[in-house]
């Protein structure tokens, strides 16, 4: 009954769906207020629609309704209650559903936080997102049915890959999709103006939160996958240039330009067509993000079943949504003027050459990930594109970008002094330089030297913002507190953010200085690796819900003194007869303690071993990105897009 | 087939067993040997499982290839050599970084591309920019401040 | 020109590019369907070239061979690498002992086999060979450049490599590729 009952409220979400597509455009072109109103309520209703047809799939995985085929194919009654959830969206019919639900749930947000939206402009963003759901719906509902049925039923199905039996994996795909989908949004509001042929300081304006929430989410959602990488897949790596991450990773790049663009389109009515383009850009990235991984068209370990007929389905999707923005961006932006003017060194010119330099970085990436196919396709050839690759092309570019990054915001609009920007910076410089030279000379290593001189000059940049909005050491003492205090959090949050990059990239340079070996040893035996000594105290078995361990225990010290217990693990899971490494990795916020264990053989063990100096700050670091994102947002300025409420009531009408 | 073939590729990841250690014994015993050993696997794409390179990988044909790869220079030969023996088995796919050559001249020059291009766009765009309107003349300022304060 | 024209046409570029994506992708597409594209797989680096050189000890009771006894009869041979550790080799079984009864030379190398186990797998499931040489270290394919099992090389009387097959070899294969490039060399 419920599966039937969710495969109705998929069907129906199809049906409001379309008629969102339809009746809030057709409103907003004559001017119609009622079809115009129609706009948010059909959005909650397929928002309702959705949810209950999800909830309809989570629960047949809940109760074991094996007659579903996705539940028989992907879940297993052995399974713990948490990953018969989670295990909902771990493979492609469910995902899909998901993508669906979360662009619905946009709908729906735009509905009810966008209510001081001029309602042409919000009717014409809930149109073009229910033009957008009601594709992903139609293909949801025929070509990647989730609720499709398997009679008979089998006894016990086949469960999930032990592989994503993990909490950090269960929850990246929902955070990592909201990220995606929820540049739905910025894409809506482009298109919208584009329709309405203005583009205007308001949109700017009105642009920007929806944006800062997306890439708060994509940002934690690519986190969230490397940091899942780095302690499940056994050997410290984080980030590989795998197709599927470099899919993330565009959008998250061209959403960082967008969020910087709209600043300057909202203070300065600049910048307006490429804030458009960015708009829609990023979130094209983000739908071509998903054929690729679909399709099977690349060589990655993360590819889903691939079926070339769902991506031809796909393909088309795309063809009408992106060809269908570009073709109107094509159409309607040259018309857009630009009202205010600036020098080539100003803020406005350091966020240009921001846009550059991340568009420039997405540009190369995506080069590198489509390369072997392009090159096989045009010449035959049969090439492969690494992490080798990216790093000699992108390190170049962010070198530059990380430069600018401090002095940016110092610079006034309009038009700077460089000169004098640059003075204002030169205690951030000469710390910079001087951790520089001491990591040099200390660890002889000019990767980690760079990089944590880069990490400074970020991070000490990202405080100069606040020194010289506070006027520090020129004022008097009170009146910089007063000033700091009296500082709206978008000033916080662009510190923060900058901030927060900048120790990201510490955490980066500082992984190049780990210390990593593989030893075979007997019980009782010592090593010494990293400054610590490592004893391996045993070996034992362990049960598991659906799985039996093989764990060891190892007893590290430092001068005589435990420093940590770790027991890592070895995983053998009957149903699928798979074998999964579990890492034990003990951390202190400054290194991490990482053992991995290996074969068995003659009576000794094989472990990894690694210390990983600052690793933690690598995802430390997003998570400040993504606070300072959240502090942009809290701003009240940003949120609601309109003067403060006790003026509201001089608020004027658009005049249409 | 290429099913079939998936298939085949799994079960050799996993007949070396899904433990995502090396063997201690397999490192050489010079350091320096070894370093330039790990660099050079770190070149080179594990063709069994996806995107990870020789070094990395615990599929058997890694192991194998690693071993001659540590073979290979201890008996003298130069990283080049080496690389050129493992190509003339396997093709430039083998290779994580491609090769620079007439087909992927787009490839290493799209940092510089991607940035001109932006950078021109840029300049173009300022170009194009319409004048800002000319200042009010006397007359139309008396006509505005006429309308504005009747 | 005028701006205003100029713009427009730089404004193109955008849909352009993603024109020129999507044909792409729907090109790449269409053969992964025909079977024309296969991102995991990879080419033979031997097409047009000699066998590699190699001898390799026997499989009792057969006696090993080298790359000059397998061309030493002056007509096309396939030399093919099995395992008994490997599924499609049992489900191409068959088709191999049909090329056997067509007369078509098998030169079979167990790699990375132990001795008994392959014995094992040739008693159930018949050995179409003409010899069975050993290559327990694997180094022999890899100087084929393999990356699977199996794999099979249709050598010609000179000892030319002419095709490879990565994967279990199916009638069909056989039929629309083996044989007629067999007879075209002969």
């Amino acid at each position: 009954m419920t599966p039937e009952l969710g495969h109705f409220a998929l069907a129906l979400a199809v049906a409001l769906a379309c008629a969102q597509a339809v009746l809030p455009l057709w409103g907003a072109h004559n001017r119609d207020p009622r079809l115009m109103a129609s706009g948010p309520a059909l959005a909650l209703g397929q928002l309702i629609a959705l949810a209950t047809s999800f909830g309809c799939l989570v629960w047949s995985g809940v109760t074991d309704d094996f007659s579903v085929s996705n539940v028989a194919r992907y879940s297993s009654s052995l399974e713990p209650l948490f990953y018969k959830i989670t295990g909902t969206w771990g493979n492609h019919e469910g995902s899909i559903l998901l993508w669906c639900l979360i662009l619905a749930l946009c709908g729906g947000v735009v509905a009810v936080f966008g209510r001081d939206l001029p309602s042409a402009l919000r009717a014409r963003v809930i149109g073009v997102l229910g033009f957008t759901s009601a594709g992903f719906l139609l293909f949801a509902l025929t070509a990647s049915n989730p609720f499709t049925r398997v009679w008979p039923p089998p006894i016990q199905g086949q469960s999930i890959n032990p592989l994503l039996q993990d909490p950090g994996l269960a929850m990246h795909p929902p955070i990592l999709y909201a990220g995606y989908v929820g540049f739905a949004i910025p894409f809506a509001f482009a298109v919208a103006a584009l329709l309405e042929g203005r583009v205007d300081a308001a949109w700017g304006r009105w642009v920007r939160p929806w944006t800062l929430a997306a890439w708060c989410l994509l940002t934690c959602g690519i986190a969230l996958g490397s940091w899942w990488s780095y302690y499940v897949l056994g050997w410290g790596g984080y980030w590989f240039w795998d197709p599927v991450e470099n899919a993330s990773l565009l959008p998250w790049l061209t959403g960082t330009a967008l969020l910087h663009s709209a600043i300057v389109v909202e203070k300065r009515e600049a910048l307006k067509i490429w804030t458009v383009l960015l708009a829609i850009g990023t979130f094209s990235l983000s739908l071509s993000g998903t054929f690729l991984v679909r399709s099977g068209l690349l060589n990655s370990v993360h590819t889903f079943a691939s079926d070339p007929t769902r991506g031809v389905f796909i393909l088309a999707l795309l063809a009408i949504v992106i060809g269908g923005s570009l073709l109107l961006f094509a159409l309607r932006a040259p018309v857009l003027s630009a009202a205010g003017v600036f020098a080539p060194v100003s803020r406005e010119g350091a966020i240009v050459l921001n846009n550059i330099l991340l568009c420039s970085l997405a540009a190369v990436v995506l080069t590198g990930t489509m390369y072997p196919p392009m090159a096989e396709l045009l010449f035959g050839a049969k090439l492969s594109v690494g992490p080798p690759y990216f790093h000699d092309t992108v390190i170049p570019l962010v070198a530059p970008l990380f430069a600018a990054m401090s002095l940016g915001p110092i610079l006034p609009w309009k038009r700077a002094d460089l000169g004098a920007a640059l003075m204002k910076l030169w205690w951030a410089a000469l710390a910079a330089a001087l951790v520089g030279i001491a990591v040099g000379f200390g660890v002889r290593d000019a990767f980690a030297a760079l990089g944590l001189t880069a990490a400074t000059w970020m991070i000490l940049g990202a405080a100069a913002q606040l020194v010289e909005r506070t006027r520090l050491f020129r004022l008097p003492w009170r009146a910089s507190r007063e000033r700091l205090g009296a500082q709206p959090l978008a000033v916080w949050g662009a510190a923060v953010a900058h901030a927060g990059m900048g120790v990201t990239i510490a955490g980066i340079a500082g992984m190049a200085l780990a210390s990593s070996s593989v030893v075979a040893v007997k019980t009782g035996q010592t090593v010494a690796l990293g400054g610590y000594d490592w004893t391996l105290l045993g070996l034992h078995n362990a049960p598991g819900p659906d799985y039996v361990s093989r764990v060891a225990d190892l007893r590290v010290t430092r001068d005589g003194r435990q420093v940590a217990l770790m027991h890592p693990a070895r995983h053998d899971f009957t149903v699928q007869h798979q074998n999964i490494s579990d890492a034990s990795i003990i951390t202190n916020g400054m290194r991490d303690l990482y053992a991995v264990l290996g074969d068995e053989r003659d009576g000794q063990v094989v472990l990894r071993l690694h210390v990983n100096l600052m690793a933690p700050w690598i995802w430390l670091g997003a998570l400040v990105m993504a606070l300072g994102g959240g502090l942009s947002l809290a701003d009240r300025r940003l949120r609601v897009g309109a003067p403060a409420r006790r003026r509201r009531a001089a608020q004027t009408v658009p005049a249409e | 087939m290429t099913r079939l073939f998936a298939a085949i590729l799994v079960l050799l990841a996993l007949t070396g067993g899904a433990h995502a250690v090396s063997d201690p014994a397999e490192m050489l015993a010079n350091p320096v040997l070894e370093h330039r050993a790990e660099a050079l696997g770190s070149q080179l794409r594990c063709l069994v499982c996806q995107n990870e390179s020789v070094e990395q990988s615990n599929a058997d044909l890694a192991k194998d290839l690693r071993r001659i790869i540590r073979q290979r220079i201890v008996a003298g030969e130069s990283d080049r050599q080496v690389m050129a023996w493992m190509v003339a088995r396997y093709g430039d796919f083998i290779r994580l970084s491609p090769p620079f050559d007439a087909m992927t001249l787009l490839l290493w020059f799209a940092p510089a591309i991607a940035v001109a291009s932006g950078v021109g766009a840029a300049l173009l765009a300022r170009r194009g920019r319409a004048a800002p309107p000319a200042p009010l003349s006397v007359a139309e300022r008396e006509h505005l401040d006429a309308l504005l304060d009747p | 020109m005028e701006a205003l024209t100029r713009r427009r046409l730089l404004m193109l570029g955008p849909l352009a590019i993603a024109a020129g994506a999507g044909g792409a992708g729907a090109a790449l597409l269409l053969r992964m369907q025909e079977g024309r594209y296969d991102p995991h797989a990879l080419p033979s680096m031997l097409i047009g070239k000699k066998l590699p050189v190699f001898t390799l000890p026997g499989q009792p009771p057969s006696a090993g061979f080298s790359s000059a006894d397998v061309t030493a009869r002056g007509r096309p041979a396939v030399v093919n690498f099995f395992a008994s550790w490997c599924v499609p080799c049992v489900e191409e079984a068959p088709t191999l002992a049909a090329l056997k009864r067509d007369g078509v030379p098998l030169w079979g190398i167990a790699y990375k086999d132990k001795a008994d186990a392959t014995a094992g797998f040739l008693d159930r499931h018949g050995d179409p060979y003409v010899r069975v040489a050993r290559d327990e270290s694997g180094t022999v394919g890899i100087d084929f450049g393999l990356y699977g099992v199996p794999e099979s090389y249709l050598v010609d009387a000179s000892g030319i490599v002419r095709w490879r097959w990565a994967g279990g070899l199916s009638p069909d294969i056989v039929h629309q590729d083996l044989l007629p490039k067999m007879r075209a060399l002969a």
